[in-house]
C-alpha cells in the first residue's frame, strides 16, 4: 500500500515537472516549437516575397497600359523629361568625362604592354557603348531622379494625397506615374548617349593630347571596331534600365504603406527610399549582365 | 426631419470589416439621405474613419453592401468608381492638399484634369470659391505657408469646386480653437445652403456640432446606434447613446438620484 502511494506520488511529480526526470522530452519540445517557427518564418517570407511580386508586376502593367489610355497630356511628361533628363545633364557629362579618360589612361598603360597602343580608340569606345554608358548612367539616374521620384511618392502616399487624387476621380497612375515613366524612357537613351559622348572625348583628351598617341589612330581604331550592334546593344540596355529605374522606384514609393520597411513617417520614407535605391542598382547590374549574355 | 421621401445618396447595408484578427465594424447599415447631415461620433479608435473610407470606396467591406447613388461600390471596376466620385468631395483630417502646388492649383485641379472647362473657367469658378472661403489673396500660397484653418478653408474649397452631391468631412476642426472650428461651421452650414449637398461628418465637436447635424449616428463596440435626430439622440434609451451623452455632455436629462451615483463614479 505504502509503494503503491510512493508510487502515486512519483507518477504525479513526473506529470508535473517532466524535464526534471525526463530531459529528452523537454528538448523535444523546445526543438519541435523552434522548427515550427523557423517554418512559419519560412512561409511568411514566400507569402511576402509572392505578394510583393504580384503587386510591382501588375503595378508594371496597369502603368504600361495607362501610357496608350487617353487623356494624353504632354506637359507633366516635358516636366519630367526635364527633371529627370535634362537637370541629370551635368553629372552625366561629367561622370562621362571622367570615366572616359580614366578608360585612356588604363587602357593606354595596360596596351603599352603589349605593344598595341593603336587599339586605345577602339578599347574606349566600344567598352563605352556596350557596358559603361548605359549601366553608368543607369546608376548615375538612379541617384539622382530614382530616389527623389520614390521620396515624392511615398510622402504624397503618406499624407493621402494619392487618396485625395482618387476622390477627385483622378487616376493616380496617369497623373503621377504615366509621366514619369515616358520621361524616363525617354530620357535615359539620350543621356547614354551624351555620355558616351564625353566618355570618347574624354578617352581622345588623355590617349592623344596627354599621351600622345597619333589622333587619327584614335579614331580610325575606333571607326573600324565599333559597329552598329555596339550601339544597338548600348541603346537597348538604356531603354531596359530606364524601365527598369522608373519600375522599382514610383513602385516603391506608391506602395509604402504595404512595404515591411516602409510602415509611417518620415523614417518609414527614408527607409523605403534607401531599398528602392539598393534594389533598383543591384537589378540594373543583373541586367546587364542577361543582356549582354543574351546578345552577344 | 422625415426621412421617408427623402432619397438615399450612400448606404451601408449589413457591412462587415476587420484588420487581421480585429473586427472594426460588425453588420453595420447605414443611410445618408440627399440634402441632410449625418453626424458620426464615437470614442477614439472605434472605426469612424474606416466607417468614412468604406463609404467612399477607399476600402473594401469584407461583406456586405456599400450603395452609392444606385452602384455596389464594393464590387465595381476603376472606371465606374471614377464616375461616381465625379459626384464626391472630401475633407481630410490632414487636408491632403498637395503640397507642391500652390492653393490656386490645388482648387484648380479636379478641374483641369476632370473637365473639358477652359481656362478663364477655371480661374472665374477657382476666385469664386476662394473667395466664398475668405481666401482671397492667399490664392499664390503654397500649402505649407498657411494656417491650420486656412488649410482647412483651402481643402473644403477644393472638396467643393466640383458642386458634389456629398462631401465627407473627416474631423473638419481637429487641432482648431473654438473661434476657427467656429468659423469651419459657418462656412460648411453657408456652403451646404448654397450648394444644397448631403454631408458625413465625422466629428469629436459634441455638442456643438448637433446644431448642424439632421441625424447623430454613434459608432461604439463595432456598431453603430442611433441615427435619430439629436435631440432623440441626446434622450435615447440604447445603453451606449446613455453612456456616450452622460461622458461628454453631462447628464442633462438624468434624474438627481441617478445624477449622484453618476458622480460618484469619478
Amino acid at each position: 500500500m505504502c509503494i503503491l502511494v510512493r508510487n502515486v506520488i512519483f507518477f504525479e511529480e513526473i506529470a508535473i515537472y517532466p524535464s526534471k526526470y525526463c530531459r529528452n522530452f523537454q528538448f523535444g519540445l523546445i526543438q519541435t516549437t523552434y522548427m515550427l517557427k523557423i517554418l512559419e518564418k519560412l512561409g511568411h517570407e514566400i507569402l511576402y516575397f509572392l505578394e510583393t511580386a504580384g503587386r510591382m508586376g501588375i503595378f508594371l502593367f496597369q502603368s504600361i497600359a495607362c501610357i496608350f489610355l487617353p487623356p494624353y497630356k504632354l506637359q507633366p511628361i516635358i516636366r519630367q523629361i526635364y527633371f529627370i533628363g535634362t537637370r541629370s545633364i551635368f553629372v552625366i557629362l561629367f561622370t562621362g568625362t571622367f570615366t572616359g579618360m580614366v578608360l585612356g589612361l588604363q587602357g593606354y598603360y595596360t596596351l603599352q604592354k603589349f605593344g598595341s597602343e593603336g587599339l586605345l580608340g577602339s578599347a574606349v569606345a566600344v567598352s563605352l557603348l556596350r557596358e559603361l554608358g548605359p549601366v553608368l548612367t543607369a546608376l548615375m539616374v538612379i541617384g539622382r531622379a530614382g530616389s527623389a521620384m520614390c521620396a515624392e511618392i511615398g510622402i504624397m502616399r503618406n499624407s493621402e494625397q494619392i487618396d485625395a487624387l482618387e476622390l477627385m476621380a483622378i487616376d493616380p497612375y496617369q497623373f503621377i506615374i504615366v509621366p514619369k515613366f515616358v520621361a524616363s524612357i525617354v530620357s535615359m537613351p539620350l543621356l547614354t548617349f551624351i555620355f558616351n559622348f564625353f566618355g570618347i572625348l574624354g578617352g581622345f583628351f588623355v590617349g592623344v593630347s596627354l599621351l600622345g598617341l597619333n589622333s587619327g589612330t584614335y579614331f580610325q581604331g575606333m571607326y573600324s571596331a565599333a559597329v552598329w550592334a555596339d550601339v544597338e546593344m548600348g541603346l537597348i540596355k538604356a531603354f531596359v534600365f530606364g524601365l527598369l529605374v522608373v519600375w522599382i522606384c514610383t513602385a516603391k514609393g506608391f506602395f509604402l504603406h504595404r512595404e515591411r520597411a516602409g510602415g509611417f513617417g518620415a523614417e518609414g520614407v527614408s527607409r523605403t527610399t534607401t531599398n528602392a535605391v539598393v534594389m533598383a542598382s543591384v537589378t540594373i547590374l543583373v541586367w546587364d549582365y542577361l543582356i549582354s549574355a543574351m546578345m552577344l | 426631419m422625415s426621412n421617408v421621401e427623402k432619397e438615399k445618396v450612400v448606404e451601408l447595408i449589413h457591412v462587415d470589416k476587420a484588420f487581421g484578427d480585429q473586427i472594426v465594424l460588425e453588420d453595420v447599415n447605414l443611410p445618408i439621405y440627399e440634402g441632410t447631415t449625418t453626424v458620426i461620433v464615437g470614442p477614439s479608435g472605434t472605426g469612424k474613419s474606416v466607417t468614412l473610407k468604406l463609404m467612399m470606396g477607399l476600402m473594401r467591406p469584407d461583406s456586405g453592401q456599400v450603395i452609392a447613388f444606385g452602384h455596389d461600390i464594393s464590387n465595381i471596376s476603376n472606371k465606374e468608381l471614377r464616375k461616381i466620385r465625379m459626384n464626391f468631395g472630401v475633407l481630410f483630417q490632414n487636408v491632403a492638399l498637395f503640397d507642391s502646388m500652390n492653393i490656386f492649383d490645388n482648387i484648380a485641379l479636379p478641374l483641369r484634369e476632370r473637365t473639358d472647362a477652359t481656362e478663364d473657367d477655371i480661374r472665374r469658378n477657382v476666385q469664386e470659391k476662394l473667395e466664398m472661403m475668405d481666401l482671397t489673396g492667399a490664392d499664390k500660397k503654397f500649402p505649407a505657408q498657411l494656417s491650420g484653418g486656412m488649410l482647412k478653408r483651402a481643402g473644403l474649397a477644393r472638396a467643393l469646386v466640383l458642386d458634389p452631391r456629398i462631401v465627407f468631412f473627416d474631423e473638419p476642426t481637429t487641432g482648431l480653437d473654438a473661434n476657427k472650428s467656429a468659423e469651419i461651421y459657418r462656412l460648411f452650414h453657408h456652403t451646404q445652403s448654397e450648394l444644397n449637398y448631403s454631408a458625413v461628418i465625422v466629428s469629436h465637436d459634441v455638442p456643438k456640432i448637433f446644431k448642424l447635424s439632421d441625424f447623430v449616428v454613434l459608432l461604439a463596440e463595432k456598431k453603430l446606434h442611433g441615427c435619430v435626430s439629436p435631440e432623440d439622440f441626446q434622450l435615447s434609451d440604447n445603453p451606449a447613446i446613455r453612456l456616450y451623452v452622460e461622458k461628454n455632455i453631462g447628464p442633462i436629462y438624468s434624474s438627481l438620484i441617478e445624477e449622484a451615483g453618476f458622480y460618484e463614479t469619478f
